[in-house]
């Protein structure tokens, strides 16, 4: 298909987004991401039953907890599309890369930034 | 089993502010079954707690580690090589743990992670329910399997109160009436003479009445 989608996210595959964890996510902030976003298959057609309902719990869990600490749920999200929508894929990704852009940096990125050039 | 449920990051984050190194304790047993202080939860709170002090410029150690049990006297001696390296501890055991924790580290502070809220089942996916009160003498062969103390808001002996109606309780449309499940059980067992039977003032005072309470058992003492 060929399509165009932004360079600067890193894919990390999972057998089922069920497999992602609330701490796979804060990890991920706290190492520096700006965002993530979890995509997991359309709801009700989760090989596993379930798995992308425990999916997007977990990302509303991880929001919370994000918007307590000061990094701001907004930069977590999760989408759904079928494994055949490449195009919808590409579209999600330049979504969430504009929306994060718009935000700016994550807090914990420029702390951590800060504390580097003051040393 | 024992049910506790986390505290809200904001309290924790308050009582810790002050210290700059801390270690987020967790408990393999009853806690991490209600999903309230295992070792999923304690690596949650450490990585909020890092990223709210990273964010706000200030620089803590926050480490953590989940111990077997946190009631038994060897698996917290596994912390006495390192307990000097932290200034404050939150554990998120039951507040047995938290205490046993305290008594035997006297000159580290140690800050609950956790409400304990009852005795109680896993009666459904993300919801727990009481069903102990551990009052000291059970009376479950007679009120068929089915504990009035715990599950009764007046915990009464003989039969429902005037507050039951169509099976629940007056306090709330969402308790069920204990007595009313008490009876349909007995119904079922067919040993509804059981509920015809007086029964005695109940001795409280192997409850809460007669002061903390001690199980001593001289046939396993070494």
């Amino acid at each position: 298909m060929r399509l165009k989608i932004p360079s600067n996210f890193r894919i990390i595959r999972v057998p089922c987004t069920g497999k992602v964890d609330i701490i796979h996510i804060l990890r991920a902030f706290e190492k520096g991401a700006d965002g993530v976003y979890v995509v997991g298959c359309m709801e009700g057609d989760c090989h596993y039953n379930e798995g992308n309902f425990r999916a997007r719990k977990r990302v509303e869990q991880a929001a919370g907890i994000l918007d307590k600490v000061g990094v701001g749920g907004e930069r977590v999200q999760m989408f759904n599309l079928s494994s055949g929508e490449g195009p919808l894929f590409a579209q999600y990704s330049i979504e969430m890369d504009t929306k994060i852009k718009t935000l700016g940096p994550s807090p914990i990125r420029v702390a951590k930034q800060n504390k580097k050039n003051a040393a | 089993m024992i049910i506790a449920e986390k505290k809200p990051i904001e309290e924790i984050i308050d009582e810790v502010k002050d210290f700059d190194r801390i270690l987020i304790l967790g408990c393999n047993e009853c806690v991490t079954v209600c999903e309230a202080g295992g070792k999923k939860e304690v690596e949650i709170l450490a990585s909020a707690l890092r990223m709210y002090f990273i964010n706000k410029g200030s620089e803590k150690k926050v480490d953590e580690k989940t111990l077997e049990r946190q009631c038994d006297h060897e698996y917290l001696e596994e912390l006495r090589s390192t307990i000097d390296d932290y200034d404050a501890i939150v554990s998120l055991a039951c507040g047995v743990g938290v205490q046993f924790a305290a008594e035997k580290y006297l000159t580290t502070p140690l800050i609950p992670g956790v409400n304990t809220v009852c005795l109680g089942a896993n009666e459904a996916r993300g919801l727990w329910t009481e069903r102990c009160q551990a009052c000291g003498s059970c009376v479950l062969a007679r009120t068929g399997g089915i504990c009035p103390v715990s599950r009764c808001a007046k915990r009464v002996l003989n039969g429902p109160c005037g507050g039951s109606t169509n099976g629940k309780c007056e306090i709330s449309k969402e308790v069920d009436c204990a007595w009313q499940l008490i009876i349909d059980r007995l119904k079922a067992l067919d040993k509804m003479g059981d509920y015809e039977k007086v029964a005695p003032i109940k001795d409280w005072s192997t409850d809460r009445a007669g002061g903390p309470r001690t199980v001593t058992r001289e046939d396993v003492k070494i």
